[in-house]
């Protein structure tokens, strides 16, 4: 009986052309200066809060996707490597009550 | 199924899970449980920092004075500036390393190298300034001694990681340069070590938002 391979050699990733790699490094700058002005100004706690996550997820975003070449990795691997990291999150999240109940025995409620 | 078939499954030893080489997965699997470490250290700055009664002022702390004018966190955006250069460099050593084009490699190599050299010096400075300053890991002259211990645990951690990465990319360098992987006819080293690289520039997005931006 003949026998089949099935394996497939390494996938060479669809490597982006060399100006993808100069976009994505403005962008960073560009996202980068907006943080930088947005914290000179007075913006309140909650709006520093939302506008400096968003900032840096974006870049996040952008880093591990063309960086890293997660875009052109295959979709499993992306699921194992983006669900560990969102759990991550709930983590840093999941403290946070507890800080502030320190701060509550601190100050006094 | 049948023995066969199992082979012939993701994990079955026979192909390359998720299609990429081991040496990529682990390169990836490491970086997530950096990840881990680092996430780690930003929960514990957030619950020490929310339980805090008051923080110093980051842009302040971390001012730096050029002709008597004071610029907030000028350093702290000049070193974050040379970070994403470094990363833009790393990529486009990956990119030459793609095309085989060994000097281009190495040229860009020794870029980043350079870059990652620069933002070590300037957190050299930066820790001497605080420490001259009396911040210690146990102390805080300005605040509470929450922030001098998470300003250097943290940032004292990625920059061991900067410097690593610097070493790292100096052994993938010579490497290229000896013609190693013109030998074994891929250049999959340099890409590999350009995941590190990115992943420490990755931290550090997070770091300065979240200690110096805050």
């Amino acid at each position: 009986m003949e026998h089949e391979t099935v394996r497939e050699p390494v996938r060479e990733t669809s490597a982006p052309e060399a100006k993808v790699y100069l976009q994505i490094l403005f962008l960073l700058f560009l996202l980068s200066t907006t943080a930088y002005f947005l914290d000179l100004m007075n913006l309140t706690t909650v709006m520093k809060a939302i506008l400096f996550t968003a900032i840096a997820l974006m870049k996040a975003g952008l880093i591990a996707g063309y960086f890293m070449h997660l875009r052109f990795e295959r979709i499993t691997l992306v699921y194992v490597i983006v669900t560990p990291l969102i759990l991550l999150v709930g983590l840093v999240a999941a403290v946070m009550p507890d800080g502030r109940s320190v701060l509550m025995s601190r100050i006094g409620f | 199924m049948g023995s066969e078939d199992v082979m012939r499954t993701a994990w079955g030893g026979g192909q390359s899970p998720f299609a990429v080489s081991w040496g990529k997965l682990m390169m990836w699997l490491f970086i997530l449980s950096d990840a881990f470490t680092f996430g780690g250290l930003l929960a514990g700055y957030g619950a020490l920092r929310v339980g805090s009664p008051t923080w110093p002022d980051a842009s302040k702390v971390f001012a730096l004075h050029v002709a008597g004018r004071e610029f907030p966190l000028l350093l702290i955006a000049i070193m974050t500036f040379t970070l994403i250069c470094s990363s833009g460099t790393m990529a486009l050593a990956v990119h030459s390393g793609y095309h085989k084009e060994r000097q281009k490699t190495v040229l860009y190599l020794v870029a980043t190298i350079l870059l990652g050299l620069t933002f070590l010096s300037c957190q050299a400075y930066e820790w001497t300034k605080l420490i001259r300053e009396g911040v210690r890991l146990w102390h805080t002259p300005f605040g509470p001694p929450q922030f001098g211990a998470c300003f250097f645990t943290i940032t004292g951690f990625h920059g061991s990681h900067v410097l690593s990465g610097v070493i790292y990319l100096g052994v993938i360098a010579s490497r290229v340069a000896r013609g190693v992987y013109d030998r074994r006819g891929s250049y999959e080293g340099v890409e590999i070590a350009g995941l590190y690289w990115h992943f420490v520039d990755l931290v550090w997005v997070f770091i300065f938002t979240f200690f110096y931006l805050f």
